[in-house]
């Protein structure tokens, strides 16, 4: 699935989020970059989310919504003056309606590197069990 | 309708007072289209990673989104007034089990050379990886930095 050789990284500018509801604090809001895998067991998220620390971020699982909200405080300093900007910082936000139920007590969250790793462990119902027919 | 046909004289051909005006209104908003959506339309350089250049009076800073990166995962160099960076990110294959629903981080290399617009004193630059984003402190030599200049009293 994965590539064996390496090709090289194409940039890509960072999506602007139509937000549903208007901000009460102005400022951009991006879709941050994720990828989704599910197994038997649960649910895997990563979500690249530069410049977001752990005190700065809000997962919010509520009936089956899952909401992304992560706060990044501009990294500049008040003397800089700009010589090329090519990004935009703002916050990051995304929300997933999830298909299956979640066990909410196991939820585990990692933020590393700006990368958040979210482990949503399914209902144990919902794992797949064989039944077997008495006859 | 009788109207109509009464208005088809030479100096009858405008259907109302606003028509010059709508003509011109349509022509202003593809205009201001294609200046608002051309500001940010493409990355300056187009090539990974996109950066952001600040400056004080005594360093030049220099910016980078890269999530999932550690110090060691980049190549950073600076010699004169270029700042070179090169990297690879790799993102491990999970499970074999799993499907994917999303699939939308990249993986791969980058390297790009940027060219300061001053003498950076090379000995004291300064890179540190945090949270994903990369910044990297150049001081700028001491011919760079600007120098006040005293007017005499004469």
């Amino acid at each position: 699935m994965t590539d064996t050789e390496s090709k090289a990284l194409q940039p890509k500018e960072k999506s602007e989020a139509a937000t549903p509801a208007e901000q009460t604090r102005p400022g951009l809001v991006f879709t941050p970059a994720v990828d989704i895998f599910e197994t038997e067991k649960d649910i895997t998220l990563l979500a690249d989310m530069p410049g977001v620390k752990a005190d700065d971020l809000n997962i919010d699982l509520r009936e089956s919504v899952l909401s992304l909200d992560g706060d990044v405080k501009a990294p500049e300093g008040a003397g800089e003056a700009d010589v090329i900007r090519e990004y935009r910082t703002g916050k990051y936000y995304r929300q997933f309606t999830l298909s299956q139920v979640i066990d909410q007590s196991k939820i585990d969250a990692e933020l590393k590197d700006g990368v958040l790793r979210l482990k949503l462990p399914k209902v144990e119902a919902a794992t797949p069990r064989k039944i077997v027919v008495n006859s | 309708m009788l109207l109509r046909r009464t208005t088809r004289w030479p100096t009858w051909n405008w259907t109302g007072p606003f028509d010059e005006l709508d003509r011109m209104r349509r022509q202003m908003d593809l205009l201001s289209q294609g200046l608002s959506r051309g500001l940010w339309q493409e990355p300056a350089a187009g090539v990974f990673p996109l950066i952001n250049v600040t400056e004080d009076k005594g360093n030049y800073y220099v910016r980078a989104e890269l999530p999932g990166f550690k110090g060691d995962d980049l190549d950073i160099s600076v010699t004169g007034d270029t700042l070179s960076i090169a990297g690879e990110r790799k993102i491990s294959p999970e499970n074999e089990k799993a499907t994917y629903h999303r699939r939308e981080r990249e993986a791969g290399r980058f390297s790009r050379i940027i060219n300061l617009p001053g003498q950076l004193d090379t000995g004291k630059v300064e890179a540190d990886c945090k949270d994903g984003i990369l910044t990297v402190t150049l001081p700028k030599s001491e011919a760079a930095k600007p120098k006040q200049i005293a007017v005499k009293a004469s």
